[in-house]
């Protein structure tokens, strides 16, 4: 029994690392169809958000806080990366939809740009630089109906982006001087340490869970949760599965597409964020880390057949829980005696490496059989 | 991956070459009758900088420091040091490249190069074909014996195996169960066969050994298996590289892995550099293994890491790869001193048997072009240094491993014509 709680737990701490950081990607590449191969970057600055509020709630003002920064990091995180997500939408990727290869080398060449981003740009300038955008993509929209329609507008949104440029200017050098960490650029990788009680274990019914492995697991919860509500239950959700199945009729009805795309890349984006968070507690932090998921989440995503949640959500359960049985060759405690040659298999791949070999070709063999993965999208829309 | 490898490489060319020429100078004494350029050869960019750019300071202080007292006097004419930087880019082929260009192009008559196994051996068929010379300063699986690679790190018989001899006999965990945890490529593997074959003539048992896939930092299988295969505890022997050994530590002292608990984890990659990015939270009881530790309380010791401090900053730290290379920088000197030309093959000769005051201790070139090191077994203590619990004499180097089943009954001698690379004993 305490053997299979652990097994249980140990699949489902691995899967949901997994999940959580292809959750974004599953509505980005699954609901709208974009091969986004900077998904892992978004991840990483994510994880580099994690790293630069631990460092400022340091400070002696905030100090007091200290152990509630990594509730804090999940909602900047989700806000930093979504930031990122929306202008990678806005300037490159909205050029391209309908052309999947054009996409890919785009994304690519962006996460490229990223990860060479973090490594010479000093974090607290980074920092800067995502508060300007942020005020500069916010601030206009927050303006009167009257001012958006004068005839001025123009100047008022060239000026918001002044006023966004001198903040994110400030507040770059104010960190930089309070935190000699974030002042110099570096490529060497940093660490996030999790609050002290977050660390060690907690006893559940006998048997001892590390704390990181359960609070990754109740973060990857919330954002099922609050993704699946949102995308069934709120007006916005509703467009964005209008759109996604059938984009020129949802227009015609007056849907407006443009402002779907945005929201839902936006929201794909924020989830890689979140997920950075979740890894950051794992290893280390560095302008690589996120290239280690990519791979991972592709998987997932088409193993659980693309534009499906639930498939997801399974897909990433079932490799997490077969990684654990194949790789600490769980099968041989469960089933003691069993015929030799069946043992020495087992064995054999009972490793990290020869375990990933396993899973690797039984998701090709299932594959072969259902193309389309465990769910495959039902109805017209498959057809075009 | 190709393209982003060379855009990644032009680019770091391209600003080294304003950081080169910026820093060229150094020496501060006045005349020089001539000058004579050198070659630098790691990673800059790419996943192996973090480490590799460390050795690149240390060189170029060992440069400076050379030059500072009048460089090197080559028949009673005395030479400024200058260096060439070329940036590996952490991509093995372009080793090999790099070194192509540093030979032919530039001309130089050594070059200061090298971390991972993988790079030395893109390297050597290089070396070996233009007769040219490698310093290479890391410690590493040995099996290999080269005319024209200089190898100053640890070979595992001055590093590994009076570790395991430690943990079995002396630790805490003493007569402890072993299990075997390493990154999955070439020196872990080597190594971990060796310290089996030594854990089984100690009479001791392994009980399991995982490799971790590079770049992988998914942890859960291994610590279960630890966990099965070491229920009360034991010896974890821990060959990961980099990155993933924050994973693994962060993770097992979640999992209640921790010295408090019975488990001891000896390290042969972690140094001091590596642990202030750890975090010394995670590693604090822990052990490690090396020839030199910031913590030697020796003259040389304090100098060494006072004028790596003055030179690049007081929050840098220097460890075990560091000393070798500046070891390496100042036995090329005095090779070069001592037979009083720059030619490849008289250096070469005048090489071995050369002795110096290195920061760990005295060290002196052996016929087998690897040197014999003091051995340093360390706990890991809070403020992210090691305490020195052990200190062997001087340990001759293996280059043919006496505990692997391959090489065992093998040496090499590159001063008799008539042994070479490998002859049994």
């Amino acid at each position: 029994m305490e053997l299979l709680l652990d097994s249980l737990f140990n699949g489902v701490a691995i899967g949901s690392v997994l999940l959580v950081a292809a959750l974004g990607l599953a509505i980005v590449f699954g609901l709208m169809g974009v091969i986004n191969l900077a998904h892992g970057e978004l991840m990483m600055l994510g994880a580099y958000t994690t790293y630069v509020t631990q460092l400022i709630f340091k400070l002696p003002i905030l100090k007091p806080f200290y152990n509630s920064y990594i509730i804090v990091s999940i909602f900047l995180a989700f806000i930093v990366s979504g930031i990122v997500g929306i202008l990678l939408e806005k300037t490159i990727i909205r050029k391209l939809y309908g052309s999947p290869l054009e996409t890919l080398l785009a994304t690519w060449g962006v996460s490229l740009i990223l990860q060479q981003f973090v490594r010479s740009v000093p974090l607290a300038y980074g920092t800067g630089l995502v508060i300007s955008l942020l005020i500069g993509l916010f601030l206009p929209t927050t303006f009167t109906s009257k001012i958006k329609e004068s005839i001025n507008f123009k100047y008022f949104k060239f000026s918001a982006w002044i006023f966004a440029a001198l903040t994110g200017v400030l507040t770059g050098s104010l960190i930089s001087s309070s935190v000699s960490k974030l002042s110099r650029a570096s490529a060497r990788n940093v660490d996030v340490t999790a609050p002290s009680w977050m660390r060690g274990q907690v006893e559940i019914i006998g048997t001892a869970f590390p704390k990181t492995r359960l609070m990754i697991i109740v973060i990857t919860l919330i954002s099922v949760i609050a993704i699946t509500l949102f995308l069934n239950q709120s007006a916005w959700g509703m467009r964005i599965r209008a759109v996604t199945q059938n984009r020129q009729m949802s227009d015609c009805l007056g849907i407006s597409t443009e402002k779907v795309d945005i929201i839902t890349f936006g929201i794909g984006s924020g989830l890689a964020g979140v997920a950075g968070v979740a890894v950051s507690l794992l290893g280390s932090v560095g302008p690589n880390v996120g290239g280690n998921y990519i791979v991972g989440c592709f998987m997932v995503v088409v193993l659980g057949g693309v534009g499906n949640l639930l498939g997801t959500v399974l897909a990433s359960f079932g490799i997490g829980i077969m990684t654990d049985l194949i790789g600490a060759g769980r099968l041989l405690s469960i089933w003691p005696d069993m015929p030799l040659p069946l043992s020495n298999t087992i064995n054999f791949f009972a490793t990290t490496s020869m375990a990933r070999v396993m899973i690797f070709a039984l998701i090709v063999i299932f594959l072969q059989f259902k193309p389309t993965g465990l769910f495959p999208q039902k109805g017209r829309m498959v057809e075009n | 991956m190709r393209i982003s490898r060379r855009i990644l490489a032009g680019l770091a060319t391209a600003s080294l070459a304003v950081t080169a020429t910026s820093c060229g100078g150094g020496g501060t004494s006045g005349s020089f009758d001539d000058t004579v350029t050198v070659g630098i050869l790691h990673s800059l960019s790419g996943t192996m900088a973090i480490s590799e750019s460390t050795l690149v300071d240390t060189e170029k202080m060992a440069i400076e420091e050379i030059n500072a007292a009048g460089g090197v006097t080559v028949g009673g004419k005395s030479y400024k040091i200058e260096y060439i930087v070329e940036d590996g880019a952490s991509d093995w082929p372009t080793f090999a490249e790099k070194s192509k260009k540093l030979i032919d192009q530039d001309g130089v008559p050594v070059v200061f190069g090298g971390w991972t196994s993988a790079s030395r051996k893109a390297m050597l068929p290089v070396y070996e074909s233009k007769d040219a010379f490698l310093y290479y300063p890391i410690q590493y699986e040995a099996q290999e014996c080269s005319n024209n690679i200089f190898y100053t790190g640890a070979t595992p018989n001055q590093q590994s195996e009076p570790a395991t001899d430690f943990m079995y006999k002396r630790s805490p965990a003493a007569g402890g169960d072993f299990f075997l945890v390493g990154s999955d490529y070439v020196f872990p593997r080597t190594s971990n066969t060796i310290t089996k074959a030594q854990v089984k003539q100690l009479g001791g048992k392994v009980v399991g050994e995982d490799y971790l896939p590079l770049g992988n930092t998914e942890v859960a299988p291994i610590i279960s298996k630890i966990k099965k295969a070491l229920p009360e505890g034991g010896i974890i022997i821990n060959t990961l590289n980099g990155d993933q050994n924050v994973a693994f530590f962060k993770q097992i002292q979640d999992a209640g892995i921790t010295p408090s608990s019975g488990y001891y984890v000896m390290n042969y990659s972690i140094a001091e550099e590596e642990i202030s990015t750890i975090g010394p939270e995670f590693l604090e009881g822990h052990y490690g293994a090396w020839n030199y530790m910031m913590s030697i309380d020796t003259p040389a010791s304090k100098k060494f890491a006072a004028s790596f401090k003055k030179r690049w900053g007081a929050d840098r730290v220097v460890a075990d790869p560091q000393e070798s290379a500046y070891n390496m920088v100042y036995l090329w000197k005095q090779a070069v001193e001592d037979a009083g030309t720059f030619d490849d093959n008289a250096v070469r000769e005048a090489l071995v048997g050369q002795k110096f005051d290195a920061p760990q201790g005295p060290v002196e070139v052996m016929p087998n072009h690897h040197l014999s090191q003091t051995v340093r077994i360390g706990e890991i203590n809070a403020e992210g240094g090691f305490t020195i619990l052990e200190e062997t004499g001087v340990v001759l180097p293996q280059a043919w491993n006496q505990k692997h089943p391959s090489s065992k009954g093998f040496a090499c001698d590159w001063t008799d014509p008539s042994k070479g690379e490998k002859y049994k004993l």
